[in-house]
């Protein structure tokens, strides 16, 4: 069942047809748009401003003739007398993409397990998603939709520079529709749509280790994991309710996967913890700075830690979103003024979107935004 | 007289642990050479000697710690048989040391969390052992904290605001929680105030008689061997070289080295 | 009457290493038997070997020679030769021991103090003091004590803590060291009483004492440690 949604979840679709083809001329020359990805992060906004001087051999291409890719499409994008080097395609070279799978395919073959990789330098800082975005680029193709969110988000600066990243290095389409998505990188939360098998969901991870928290040394919270010594995870949960009454982690709420694994779930927000699990989608894991990679195959018992007499429980709202009315929905504070004034909206911006366009309206949908 | 047989007594007690001529070298460098003892239930082993003398190598040895360089070491699992330590995986010895085992250091700070709160140190080995259930884990926190005296308003204190002796009461406490029949102690009473040395004395006495704990207490310090062992060991550059009942060893000593030591007490 | 104590043969030396390793004969060939109900006396002058011989019998010392039977239920144990653990549990069931000194636990209450042995064989706590409290009663000293640890009390109040130690259990073998060193007649004549008592009781006692008026009081017989004198 793994191997065949891995299948449909995108792996093999990238398929480096001649694997030389990455790096023979990239490995003579700088890559003549080496400064635009950068740029265009800068920029945040102008995603599309650029995109014509860094892809368009790939433009041009595809434009034409709508063929399939022809040979080194997928791993150079070359001009037609190659003399014009440019990007791998989404920027990393095959060699280490094919690193990358290797550790993810060992991550969804051992689920929640943190596979080490050689982590590389990405043309923006640690902590903007570098993690995700190798990963993003390691199994995304051609034909992919990518959706790009931060904390549910479509336009905020972080997912607007990826997004713009993936354009410009990839020439793949993007949307911020949830359903349309066929890889979805996030930073912080799980869309509210439910996910379907022939998608990816990439997360950006700060810290990898659950066990950080209380076990500074890498050598023993891995020892941990290997030996399934997990008290130390509960003694965490402990605290809490011995400071706050209650299990007050809202976030990075630690989780067992497949009744083997405590993994840390990034920081998204434990409201969406029951979506991952047995989600029919993929789900992986990437942090950059932490050079791991993990993830959940699709159909996995994800179990979040609690206590008999203090059971896991997600966040929920006392109103609905004040825009499209949804319940059982994460809900953003936003302040509206320097009175006090503040709503509660939809952390994820697609589904709200989505909502009033179908005719939901929430007791403030009246006002401007 | 001649009426009662004089048969040996019946062997109904077997070993917890069996040391067999155990040595241990640190490269070409000796630890301890050719050292064997048995440890029954419910007795307190004291191994003495000056520092460098081999006493925490061994100790080391005997808690897995430290893979001897020849001999054996085995000890009695609960389904009562012997099973040599380094011939199990490391999984089962770690189960092992937070279940069956305890092991108290000198300095508090190795063998407490000392940033999570007393009530966690104490309840994380039954956490580890699969309780799942707060109130439960927060009671028996609590009960121990009491038997090793330290007051319930402590129990969400880190021990980083605890005093030396409190700390290392509380390490015993997250010690004994899992009702452990073998405890190793080095130097359990060593740096901390003599009246605080005394009460801690006191406690574990108390302690490993209630519990019928068995022990092996490594120290230095001849009156915490004479208080809290039934038998000691003495050792002398690595080598044991006089043992038997603590007291005989202490009134009686038959080795020169053993005599210098004795008579090396500061009295009071 | 039944023998509890054989010693046969049973000779001790002291070897101080410390002084260029000479040798100190301490006795040799002690022979004597102690049978239930009976008290023993070890006579002599001072440095005669009675502590010593006392010692050896707990096992306290170690002896160079010869045989310490001691009645241990059905069996008979050599002290001389045992083994330590076997020694620990005759200490808990058989032998008990008055010593001249008390050995302080620090932090232990006079009442504690008391009621351990009982408690180390298993009597429940609560019983154990009520029994340590008659006793303590009994040998005058003041109730404020009870709860104090025994460090600071005067040597006579220590001697009576320890003497009440020894005689709170039932070892069907006990040994005295001048139990009475330290003690006023009022309290000397307690303890004479508490001698009669576990005498009737079938105890085998084997003792050092001093004073001569409690030793015609409770000696059945007195043994001339000088006779085993070792020659030097």
């Amino acid at each position: 069942m793994m191997d065949v949604d891995v299948n449909e979840a995108g792996l093999p679709r990238v398929v480096v047809s001649d694997p030389a083809a990455g790096f023979t001329p990239l490995s003579n020359s700088p890559p003549q748009g080496g400064r635009g990805p950068v740029g265009g992060l800068g920029e945040g906004g102008s995603e599309t401003a650029d995109l014509d001087g860094a892809l368009s051999p790939l433009e041009g291409e595809s434009g034409s003739g709508g063929e399939p890719p022809r040979e080194g499409a997928l791993g150079a994008v070359l001009d037609d007398d190659a003399t014009l080097p440019t990007y791998s395609f989404a920027y990393l070279d095959e060699q280490t993409k094919r690193m990358i799978r290797r550790a993810i395919l060992k991550g969804i073959a051992i689920p929640g397990y943190q596979v080490p990789f050689a982590s590389r330098e990405m043309p923006m800082p640690y902590g903007w998603g570098t993690g995700g975005v190798q990963v993003t680029a390691a199994v995304i193709g051609p034909d992919d939709v990518l959706k790009v969110i931060d904390q549910g988000a479509d336009d905020t600066t972080n997912a607007v520079a990826i997004r713009g990243f993936f354009q410009k290095t990839a020439g793949v389409a993007t949307t911020t529709r949830t359903g349309e998505a066929t890889v979805i990188q996030t930073r912080h939360r799980i869309p509210e749509r439910t996910l379907e098998a022939h998608q990816i969901l990439v997360y950006q991870v700060p810290i990898p280790e659950p066990l950080r928290y209380l076990e500074p040394r890498e050598t023993e919270t891995r020892k941990l994991h290997g030996l399934e010594e997990y008290g130390l995870m509960h003694v965490k949960l402990y605290e809490d309710i011995a400071r706050h009454g209650h299990i007050a982690t809202t976030f990075a709420y630690p989780v067992k996967v497949e009744g083997r694994y405590i993994m840390d779930p990034s920081p998204t927000p434990k409201f969406d913890n029951p979506k991952m699990h047995r989600s029919k989608a993929l789900q992986l894991f990437g942090a950059g700075r932490e050079k791991r990679i993990y993830a959940v195959p699709p159909h996995t018992d994800v179990v979040s830690l609690d206590f008999e007499d203090h059971p896991f429980r997600i966040q929920s709202f006392s109103q609905p979103c004040a825009l499209c009315a949804a319940e059982g929905v994460y809900l953003d504070e936003v302040i509206l003024d320097d009175r006090g004034g503040r709503m509660f909206v939809c952390s994820d911006t697609d589904h709200c979107e989505e909502r009033r366009a179908a005719g939901h309206r929430g007791a403030l949908s009246g006002e401007a935004l | 007289m001649s009426a009662v047989a004089m048969l040996p007594d019946a062997e109904t007690e077997r070993p917890l642990l069996k040391v067999s001529r155990l040595s241990h070298y640190y490269g070409a460098r000796l630890g301890c050479r050719d050292v064997s003892l048995d440890v029954y239930p419910g007795e307190v082993v004291a191994v003495v000697g000056e520092s460098g003398s081999g006493k925490t190598t061994l100790l080391n040895c005997l808690a897995g710690r430290l893979t001897p360089t020849a001999g054996s070491v085995e000890f009695r699992m609960r389904d009562g048989r012997l099973r040599s330590l380094f011939g199990l995986t490391e999984a089962e010895r770690r189960l092992l040391a937070r279940t069956d085992w305890g092991f108290v250091h000198q300095n508090p700070a190795e063998g407490l969390r000392m940033t999570v709160s007393a009530g966690a140190n104490v309840g994380e080995r039954l956490m580890a052992i699969g309780d799942r259930h707060y109130g439960t884990i927060r009671a028996t926190a609590l009960d121990w904290l009491a038997r090793v005296e330290i007051a319930a308003d402590r129990i969400d204190d880190e021990p980083r605001s605890f005093s030396g002796g409190m700390r290392q009461r509380l390490q015993i406490a997250r010690n004994l929680v899992t009702r452990p029949r073998l405890v190793f102690m080095d130097e359990p009473t060593g740096g901390l105030d003599v009246s605080v040395q005394a009460r801690l004395l006191d406690l574990l006495r108390q302690l490993v008689a209630d519990l019928g704990l068995a022990a092996v207490v490594v120290t230095h310090d001849l009156a915490v061997a004479r208080l809290l062992s039934d038998r000691m060991l003495v050792m002398k550059d690595g080598t044991v070289i006089e043992h038997g009942l603590t007291d005989r060893v202490l009134d009686d000593p038959r080795e020169p080295y053993t005599q210098l030591l004795v008579s090396s007490i500061l009295q009071v | 009457m039944a023998t509890r104590i054989v010693v046969s043969g049973l000779s001790k030396s002291f070897v101080m290493h410390l002084q260029g390793g000479v040798q100190l004969p301490v006795v040799q060939g002690v022979d004597f038997s102690v049978d239930a109900g009976e008290c023993v006396v070890l006579g002599g002058p001072s440095g005669a070997g009675k502590s010593s011989i006392l010692k050896m019998v707990y096992g306290n010392y170690g002896a160079d020679g010869g045989q310490i039977l001691v009645r241990d239920g059905e069996r008979l144990v050599d002290v001389a030769s045992a083994d330590p653990r076997r020694i620990v549990r005759l200490r808990q069931t058989t032998i008990g021991y008055v010593s001249q000194f008390l050995r302080v636990v620090p932090r232990v209450s006079a009442l504690d103090v008391v009621a351990e042995p009982l408690v180390a064989r298993g009597i429940d706590r609560a019983l154990a003091r009520s029994r340590a409290r008659e006793l303590l009663a009994r040998l005058n000293v003041p109730e404020r004590l009870y709860t104090l640890p025994p460090a600071t009390f005067s040597g006579g109040e220590q001697q009576r803590v320890n003497v009440a130690r020894g005689f709170v259990t039932d070892h069907p073998v006990l040994l005295l060291d001048e139990p009475t060193a330290s003690l006023d007649a009022a309290n000397r004549a307690v303890v004479v009483d508490l001698i009669r008592e576990k005498k009737k009781q079938g105890v085998a006692m084997l003792g050092i004492f001093h004073d001569e008026e409690v030793r015609a009081a409770v000696a059945d017989r007195v043994v001339d440690v000088m006779a085993f004198r070792a020659a030097a």
